[in-house]
């Protein structure tokens, strides 16, 4: 099977599957109590009968549910992803706005994790069982059993209370109105917190996998060859060990990159990111349908999208893995 | 008395000027403040939404009739004077000259007829009802005269004109439209002191000075930035590297409020609630078997130490109500029943009544850690006097769904009282706003005709006097009856830099505070 057949049907697969997925998003934002009349009302503090019946008219929720339904199907069909009527503007120029603050933090963390976590796997690897392994493997331990918010809070109060070195919130200094370079550096003084914070469980994940995976490559026949040939253990290490041991890595990576957009809920809330995961966890409280099952629905194909792309790097990586579909 | 209430008015402020003028140094112009809005507003038109975020900023873009001081006096905004006609059924306001919206077009008559007989009428859920009820016309007598001719007398009219209860909407703009599906709703035109520049969602909304204010030489500040942090304890940690300038009320912890008032140049103030004076109880849902007991009620209130939740839950903050109405407003009354924390005469109480062991259902209120605290600790007074007891936890919307369809056994709420016992107040007693669908009505279902006649009584009785007595009465009934638990007068502190100068000097502090604020 050649890679355009391979890619026409997995993208069909995908269409489907995202199909099935809209149908049941908009039937579990359904299933939690309460909807976006009553909480707008219920936060006003006031409310009469006559309020939520103009609110209910206004959100289309006097509507019979498959009607609903319908109508937020046809708009996706037509790319229209929907009006928010509590923030007064398309769902699409919603995400949009915060689409960039998303992929620069998200998009920052998976380089830093990826970076950082095969390095340190690779050489913990090559050190087994040395002082150098056991202080890698202590320290991918605490990154991965450390509560992110427990990390982001201790973060902000060490560099930022105690040691002033970098901002604790926000995406730039509200108010500087800085330009070009200035601003450039104040937004990555910004992001260095919590692109570390959302960082570190990856890095831990992948530290930990590349080791094991360069140890049981590294038994190996073909490494027994290598070795025997007169290679020196640096290019054993890195043209054939680790060459072989990174494909788990790649499929760990796709799962994080599918996660690139809706990911980082909890860490863009502690440092007040304004990206998509606070969008979509506002839009959960306010039960504001429109704009989360926009969200849902941009991430699922973000997933989806990223599972066809790593199945295309594993051809690349290994050209014997067969693509069936 | 029309004469007489004026001048006292005039006096009042004419004092308070003078006596303001004797204490502070002259304002400075200039400056940025950096404020925290908790949660993001989800708009900034006031006429259509009145979030407590969206009072906080939209609040000093636009204008009411009135302001109130921290006593609750009202004083001029836009309307310069106002006379009450002796049989107190005509109101006059004469409004302030030389008043622009931000678009340039001049403000009128024209503009309070629209928005106090059109607008607010059909989408303002407070003034709604008192427009419906109490009011016959509302006349442009000439371009800076209005009149209000009621029904009949109706003292707490003049406590309705506060910002978030009638803001002023500009009728160029929405007159003949589809209020709630207008463009200009994001990009509100008001009146007020400081103008809508840009709003950042998820980050900030950034408000500039009004260059052309009516009131020459206000404001005195440049910018305000309304920074949105979602985490209280990053919020505290923003203030104390300096990123903020105001934490307002209820935007940190309780257990951070007095760590931070403690920093260098630090101030912290509970006014600029009075307006509000928020109320919390627990209410019984009557309709539920044992609940709707009067001895079982009683059992309760004497069974939760109400001051260890004052001290220790609420970090000392706040007071003990004694009944409806809360201390801070007008109409108080101390003659009532009280009940003390008494868990053997709760014991005896509860016994009396017949309760048979059921299991109660309380209901947390999901407005952060401090309530849930609360819960827990009321739940353990309850199972100390024999009552049974099963927490229920769900989020905001589960929250107002379940109480608003009367799910519930036992149910936190706070409500604010609105400046007059017949606005905050009776809703939450009356037979008549028994509904399902709103949290904030009466949703225990308690129903007793003596209160609704009075409550009915107190609200249109012509003089203060003798509303007055009627509220004592009602009073001392509820405390009796105890159609709810009341737990606390609460209070939200803002904290706030010191060199941030005259921020909160009106019963709804910050919400229209940065009119007359400035920065040393």
């Amino acid at each position: 099977m050649n890679l355009a057949q391979f890619l026409a049907g997995r993208l069909a697969k995908g269409i489907v599957v995202l199909f099935a997925i809209a149908v049941l998003n908009f039937f579990l934002i359904r299933a939690a109590p309460g909807d976006p009349a009553q909480v707008l009302a219920g936060e006003a503090g006031a409310a009469d009968e006559q309020l939520l019946i103009q609110l209910r008219e206004r959100f289309g929720l006097d509507q019979p549910l498959l009607t609903q339904l319908w109508v937020y199907l046809k708009g996706y069909l037509t790319f229209d992803l929907g009006f928010s009527y509590r923030q007064q503007q398309t769902v699409l120029s919603l995400i949009l706005d915060r689409l960039p603050a998303t992929l620069l933090l998200t998009g920052a963390a998976f380089l830093v994790s990826l970076g950082l976590g095969v390095l340190m796997g690779a050489l913990a690897a090559r050190r087994a069982g040395r002082w150098q392994d056991s202080v890698i493997t202590t320290l991918a331990l605490v990154f991965y059993a450390t509560p992110l918010f427990w990390v982001a809070l201790m973060s902000q109060i060490v560099f930022s209370l105690k040691l002033g070195l970098v901002p604790n919130v926000g995406y730039e200094s509200i108010g500087a109105n800085y330009t070009g370079l200035a601003r450039a550096l104040d937004i990555a003084s910004h992001l260095v917190l919590p692109a570390l914070t959302l960082g570190l469980f990856f890095t831990a994940l992948y530290a930990r996998m590349m080791r094991a995976s360069m140890l049981e490559v590294a038994g190996a026949d073909f490494v027994k060859t290598a070795r025997a040939k007169g290679l020196s253990p640096g290019v054993i290490s890195r043209r054939h060990v680790a060459r072989n041991a990174i494909l788990p890595v790649v499929t760990l990576a796709g799962l994080q990159a599918g996660q690139l957009v809706g990911g980082a809920v909890l860490t863009e809330t502690v440092f007040a990111w304004p990206g998509i995961g606070r969008l979509m966890f506002d839009a959960l409280v306010q039960r504001d349908y429109s704009v989360l099952l926009g969200v849902f629905f941009i991430s699922s194909a973000m997933v989806v999208g990223f599972n066809i792309l790593t199945d295309i790097v594993y051809r690349l990586a290994d050209p014997r893995i067969e693509a069936v579909s | 008395m029309t004469g007489l209430r004026l001048g006292l008015a005039l006096a009042a402020s004419v004092l308070a000027l003078g006596v303001a003028q004797a204490q502070t140094p002259t304002p400075k112009k200039g400056g940025t403040v950096h404020v925290v809005v908790q949660p993001e507003p989800p708009m900034l038109m006031q006429g259509l939404n009145q979030n407590g975020p969206t009072n906080m900023v939209a609040g000093n873009i636009y204008e009411s009739l009135l302001r109130y001081n921290e006593k609750l006096e009202p004083q001029p905004s836009l309307a310069k004077s106002w006379e009450i006609s002796p049989d107190a059924k005509v109101y006059t306001f004469k409004l302030q000259e030389g008043v622009t919206w931000h678009d340039g077009k001049p403000f009128t008559a024209d503009d309070v007829v629209f928005t106090l007989d059109k607008f607010l009428r059909e989408v303002h859920p407070r003034w709604r009802p008192i427009v419906n009820a109490q009011v016959e016309k509302i006349e442009k007598v000439d371009d800076l005269t209005v009149t209000i001719t009621l029904k009949q007398p109706f003292g707490p009219l003049i406590m309705t004109q506060e910002v978030a209860s009638a803001p002023m909407i500009p009728k160029h703009i929405y007159d003949g439209t589809d209020y709630r599906a207008n463009p200009a709703n994001n990009t509100p035109i008001g009146t007020g002191p400081f103008k809508l520049k840009e709003w950042k969602k998820g980050s900030y909304i950034h408000l500039v000075k009004n260059e052309n204010y009516w009131l020459k030489g206000k404001p005195n500040l440049d910018e305000i930035y309304w920074q949105i942090i979602p985490d209280a304890a990053a919020r505290a940690v923003a203030y104390e590297t300096g990123k903020v300038d105001v934490l307002t009320g209820g935007s940190v912890d309780v257990y951070d409020v007095a760590r931070l008032a403690k920093l260098p140049n630090t101030c912290m103030t509970t006014k600029g609630w009075e307006m509000f004076a928020p109320h919390a109880w627990l209410t019984p849902n009557v309709r539920n078997g044992i609940l709707g007991n009067k001895q079982f009620r009683q059992g309760l209130m004497y069974a939760i130490d109400r001051e260890f939740g004052r001290e220790v839950v609420w970090g000392g903050l706040g007071k003990l109500p004694t009944g409806p109405i809360s201390s801070k407003t007008k109409f108080y009354s101390s003659d009532v029943p009280l009940y003390a924390f008494d868990p053997k005469k709760a014991k005896e109480l509860i016994k009396a009544s017949g309760y048979k062991g059921e299991t109660i259902r309380l209901l947390n209120l999901p407005y952060g850690e401090t309530w849930t605290r609360w819960t827990e600790a009321i739940k353990q007074n309850l199972e100390d006097v024999g009552v049974k007891v099963q927490v229920e936890n769900t989020d905001v919307p589960g929250w107002t769904q379940k109480a608003s369809n009367w799910d519930f056994d036992l149910n936190f709420n706070f409500l604010y009282q609105l400046g007059d016992p017949a606005m905050g107040v009776a809703r939450s007693y009356i037979t008549s706003n028994i509904a399902k669908g709103n949290p904030f009505a009466n949703v225990g279902g308690y129903s007793n005709p003596e209160v609704d006649k009075l409550f009915a009584e107190a609200a249109i009785a012509p003089t203060d006097k003798e509303r007055q007595e009627l509220y004592t009465k009602v009073q001392k009934l509820l405390a009796d009856e105890l159609p709810v638990l009341w737990l606390l007068e609460m209070d939200f502190p803002t904290i706030y830099r010191c060199n941030v100068k005259n921020l909160v000097t009106t019963g709804i502090g910050v919400d229209d505070g940065f009119r007359d604020a400035w920065k040393e």
